[in-house]
C-alpha cells in the first residue's frame, strides 16, 4: 500500500518543483476534409476539429482535479496543411485562408495551440507546399494560436536546400510582419530535419500521415523535479548520477503516461505515445540550465556542457522507456533559450554562444530554439544556420530543428520580450561572415553514407 | 474498489479530523486507513478511502474538501490513487 512519505513526495514534486504534464495533443487528421473549394474545405475543417475536439480541454482539466497533477497545455495537431490544401489553393492567400479557419478552430475548442500549418519538404516541394511556404509570413501575422513547421531535410533524403534558402526568406519576412511585438511571428516557426509525425509539443507538431484517424500524444516535464533530486546526490560518482536521473525520469513519465492513459479511454481516442522531454518554463526552478548547473557546470556553455547534457539526455531516455511501453516524439531535454531561465542568464552572462548551442543540439533532442538574434541578420545567413542544423540531424539519425527570431529593429545587448510560456531573451552575436554563394546554389544535399562511420 | 488518497497538510487546530471525517461519511465515503504526524510543526495527515461511489461525485468530492480545508486553515488534497501508484510501483 502507498505510504505517506512516497505520497508527500509525489505533492512536493508538484507544488514545490513544477512537475507536471505540459501538454495533451490530440492528432486529427483532415484528410477526409480535402475538397477543391477552398471555402468549403475551411468549413470541413472547423466542423471536424469542432467535433472531434470538443471535449479535450473539459476532459483535461477533469484529470487535472482528480489525480491532482497540472496538465498545462491542451492542443491540436492536424494533417500538414501542405497536403491537405494542395486542391484547393491556387495562390498563397488560399492557405491562409485555411490558417484563419485553423485560429478559428482552435479558438472554438480552447485549446491554446494548433499545429500542423506544415509542409514535409526534405526532398522536393510541390505546387501547394510551395505556396504554403510562401503563406506563412502573412498566416503567422493574422492569427494567434496556429503553429507552423517545415521539414527540410532528413537522414534518408538529404537537404531540401531550394527549402532552407527560401525558409531564411520566410523567417525574415515573417519577423518584419510581426515586428511591432518583438518579431513574435517567428516564435510560432520552426525548421526541422527528421521531424518526427507523433510529436506533441509546439511548434513542430503536426499529425504525420502515418497515423490513425485520431491520436493522443502526451508530453510530460519536470526539470525542476530532475534538479532537485541531484541536489541530494551533489559530488557523488557518475554512476549514482546518472541512476537518480533514470529514477526521477521514470517517476515523471509514469505520471505522463496514466495521463495519457485516462485522456485515451475517457475521450474514446487511441493513446499514440508519451514524449519523454524535459521542458523548461521561463519559471524559476522549471530550467534544464540549472540541471547542467547542478551536474557540475557553472553556466551551461562551458566546456564540459556537450558532455552534461549527453548524459542527462540519454538517462532522462533509460528511466523513461521503462515507465511507458509507447514512446516518441521528440523525447529528450530541450535546450531553448527564451523559455528557460538559466539559458537566459547564460546567454547575459556571456557563457553560452550560437555556436555552443549549436554544439549542444548534437546530443540532446531538437535544436536551436527560441534564439533571438539581431534585426538585421541577412536571410542568406538565417538559411546558412538553418543548413548547419538540418546536416547535424541528417548525418546523426536524429531529430534537429531551427527556431531564431530575427527581432526587427533590436542588436545584440537588447532584450525580445515574449511573453506567457515563450519568455524573452537576450539578442545573441550571429556570425556574420557570408555564406550566400552556398546557400545559393541550386537543389539538394544528398543524404549521407551508413556505413564508415567515423 | 476505487482508491483516493487524502492529505491534510497545516497548523494543528482543534477538529480537523472531524471535519474531513463527517464531510466524508455524509458523501458515503469510507476511510480505509489513516496516518497522522507533525512534521516541522506542521500537521500532516494522510487516509486512504473508498471513493467507489462518492454521493455527489469524485470532482465534487474534490472542490467539497478543499473547500473544508479553507474553513479550517490547511490544505487538503484528495486525489486518485493511481496517480501515487503509477510513480512509485514498478
Amino acid at each position: 500500500m502507498i505510504n505517506m512519505k512516497e505520497v508527500i513526495e509525489t505533492n512536493k514534486m508538484i507544488e514545490k518543483e513544477n512537475l507536471d504534464v505540459r501538454t495533451i495533443t490530440l492528432g486529427i487528421s483532415l484528410i477526409d476534409c480535402i475538397d477543391p473549394d477552398v471555402d468549403r474545405l475551411c468549413e470541413k475543417i472547423k466542423e471536424k476539429i469542432g467535433k472531434k475536439a470538443e471535449k479535450l480541454v473539459e476532459t483535461g482539466q477533469s484529470i487535472e482535479k482528480e489525480f491532482g497533477i497540472p496538465i498545462v497545455n491542451k492542443r491540436i495537431s492536424v494533417t500538414p496543411i501542405g497536403i491537405i490544401g494542395a486542391s484547393a489553393c491556387r495562390e498563397s492567400a488560399d492557405f491562409v485562408k485555411i490558417a484563419k479557419a485553423l485560429d478559428e478552430a482552435a479558438k472554438g475548442v480552447g485549446v491554446n495551440f494548433v499545429g500542423g500549418y506544415s509542409a514535409l519538404v526534405s526532398k522536393g516541394m510541390t505546387r501547394g507546399e510551395e505556396l504554403l511556404i510562401r503563406s506563412i509570413p502573412d498566416a503567422l501575422s493574422v492569427t494567434e494560436r496556429v503553429m507552423s513547421s517545415v521539414n527540410a531535410g532528413s537522414t534518408k533524403t538529404g537537404i531540401n536546400m531550394d527549402a532552407v534558402r527560401l525558409m531564411g526568406d520566410v523567417i525574415r519576412e515573417t519577423a518584419e510582419k510581426t515586428a511591432d511585438k518583438d518579431s513574435i511571428g517567428c516564435t510560432k516557426l520552426v525548421v526541422l530535419c527528421n521531424a518526427p509525425d507523433d510529436n506533441p509539443f509546439m511548434a513542430g507538431a503536426f499529425h504525420g500521415v502515418t497515423e490513425a484517424d485520431e491520436i493522443i500524444n502526451v508530453g510530460v516535464s519536470g526539470p525542476g523535479v530532475v534538479k532537485t533530486a541531484l541536489e541530494k546526490v551533489r559530488g557523488e560518482s557518475f554512476e549514482v548520477l546518472c541512476e537518480t536521473i533514470k529514477k526521477t525520469a521514470f517517476k515523471v513519465t509514469r505520471a505522463g503516461q496514466l495521463v495519457a492513459r485516462e485522456a485515451s479511454s475517457r475521450l474514446g481516442v487511441p493513446f499514440g505515445i508519451v514524449d519523454l522531454s524535459l521542458a523548461p518554463t521561463p519559471a524559476i526552478g522549471d530550467s534544464v540550465a540549472d540541471i547542467l548547473k547542478e551536474i557540475g557546470l557553472e553556466q551551461p556553455g562551458a566546456p564540459g556542457t556537450t558532455a552534461a547534457l549527453a548524459l542527462l539526455n540519454d538517462n532522462v531516455k533509460k528511466g523513461g522507456v521503462m515507465a511507458s511501453s509507447y514512446v516518441g516524439g521528440l523525447s529528450g531535454a530541450f535546450i531553448p533559450v527564451s523559455e528557460d531561465q538559466g539559458m537566459i542568464d547564460a546567454a547575459k552572462a556571456g557563457a553560452l554562444t550560437i555556436e555552443k548551442l549549436e554544439a549542444m543540439t548534437c546530443v540532446c533532442s531538437v535544436g536551436l530554439d527560441m534564439i533571438a538574434i539581431p534585426g538585421d541578420t541577412k536571410s542568406e545567413t538565417i538559411s546558412g544556420i538553418i543548413a548547419d542544423e538540418m546536416a547535424i540531424g541528417m548525418v546523426n539519425a536524429k531529430t534537429t530543428a531551427v527556431r531564431v527570431i530575427p527581432v526587427i529593429g533590436k542588436k545584440v545587448g537588447d532584450t525580445a520580450s515574449f511573453g506567457g510560456l515563450l519568455g524573452y531573451a537576450p539578442i545573441m552575436d550571429v556570425n556574420s561572415f557570408s555564406c550566400s554563394d552556398f546557400v545559393g546554389r541550386k537543389g539538394r544535399i544528398p543524404a549521407p553514407i551508413h556505413s564508415f562511420k567515423n | 474498489m476505487k482508491k483516493a488518497i487524502i492529505t491534510v497538510v497545516g497548523h494543528d487546530t482543534v477538529g480537523i479530523i472531524a471535519s474531513v471525517c463527517s464531510y466524508l461519511a455524509e458523501q458515503n465515503v469510507n476511510i480505509l486507513d489513516i496516518s497522522q504526524t507533525i512534521v516541522n510543526g506542521y500537521f500532516n495527515m494522510m487516509m486512504i478511502a473508498d471513493v467507489t461511489e462518492p454521493k455527489s461525485g469524485f470532482s465534487d468530492l474534490v472542490t467539497g474538501l478543499d473547500e473544508i480545508g479553507k474553513k479550517v486553515g490547511v490544505m487538503i488534497h484528495c486525489q486518485r490513487e493511481d496517480i501515487f501508484d503509477s510513480m512509485h510501483r514498478v
